[in-house]
């Protein structure tokens, strides 16, 4: 006989449950961490570069690159002077919860006050996958277009930072920033937003500040 | 998309809850979607058909159920349904739209066929 059981189960709950795991290990360390979201070519892996040298003065940096194949990226970030450890997600378009615990492993967390992850250049599947990270940074770019907020509101909806990065090329391509920030403000209303260059420099300051304030404020 | 993820955690989602049900098998599994959340239900099916072989819940049935995205406008308060009104209250124009629903991803029910109670050789 047949029996109809109720369920009423978050499809994506064994992922939540493993990323609040992952979120206690990195509180217990003492480690602040971000997960870095953005399209491919964005600018993900020059923000490292940007970010890593300055504060390695007072921090110990740890970047775990997550990427289809290749390990250029981590290559990258551990010549900025991370610890590095990359993820080949083997064609996953996405890190999950269960890559970050693996990953974590990898890691002397005791060793470390910021943890970069570094997500799969993907604007669709990451924003479904929690990490356990404390804070999701997406990093825009002047060239992708003004219609992105529009076109991927799930990702604009879930982040805590805003980075618009390639702004040193605002005078060469079609970018209405008014559009893009109106589209912003309606998925994500008071969302912290760094305008910047990681090729001139303009603006990582405002950036380094904020990452700066947030490893501060670590309990 | 990352329909096989996805279609993974259902089938152990099913199971599970099968397995506790001690029922012998999944005839169909019922699931609610927002229309915000981007699953392609012909992508779910296809991984559904390869990766339940062999189990508890080979052949169960996907039904589909398409919860609408639904908005609140913080200005003048009325209510919408349909995604195109993720960014502007088709009363007012204003911008200023709070998602109420529209990003369910749930596992709702299964029908289960569970052992007689006494078999009789």
């Amino acid at each position: 006989m047949n029996q109809r059981v109720q369920v009423l189960e978050h499809i994506l709950a064994a992922n939540q449950t493993l990323a609040e795991d992952n979120r206690k290990r990195l509180d217990t360390a003492g480690i602040f961490s971000i997960n870095l979201m953005a399209s491919p070519g964005a600018g993900k892996t020059s923000l490292i570069e940007r970010t890593v040298p300055i504060l390695a003065h007072s921090y110990r940096i740890a970047v775990v690159e997550g990427d289809i194949a290749t390990s250029l990226d981590a290559d990258r970030a551990a010549a900025a002077g991370a610890q590095a450890v990359q993820i080949n997600t083997g064609g996953e378009c996405h890190l999950d919860a269960v890559m970050l615990q693996q990953a974590l492993k990898r890691l002397d967390l005791a060793e470390i006050d910021l943890l970069v992850v570094e997500n799969v250049g993907n604007l669709i599947c990451p924003a479904s996958f929690a990490l356990g990270t404390h804070a999701s940074v997406l990093v825009a770019s002047v060239p992708e277009g003004d219609d992105k907020p529009f076109k991927y509101p799930g990702m604009y909806r879930g982040v805590d930072v805003l980075i618009i990065n390639k702004i040193d090329l605002l005078p060469y391509v079609h970018f209405d920033m008014q559009k893009f920030e109106r589209g912003v403000q309606s998925l994500n209303p008071g969302l912290t937003t760094f305008p910047l260059s990681c090729q001139t420099g303009q603006g990582i300051a405002a950036w380094q500040t904020w990452l700066i304030s947030r490893l501060g404020a670590r309990g | 998309m990352h329909e096989l993820a996805v279609t993974e955690q259902v089938l152990q989602i099913s199971l599970d809850h099968a397995e506790r049900a001690s029922a012998r098998r999944v005839v169909a599994i019922y699931l609610i979607i927002g229309e915000l959340s981007s699953i392609l239900d012909d992508s779910v099916q296809f991984y559904w058909d390869i990766i339940s072989a062999g189990t508890a819940a080979q052949g169960a049935h996907l039904h589909f159920r398409r919860a609408p995205a639904c908005f609140a406008c913080a200005v003048c308060g009325s209510q919408s349904e349909g995604a195109s009104w993720l960014f502007e209250c088709p009363a007012c124009g204003s911008s200023q739209v709070k998602l109420l629903a529209g990003d369910e991803f749930h596992v709702e029910a299964l029908d289960v066929e569970t052992c007689p109670s006494e078999v009789q050789t």
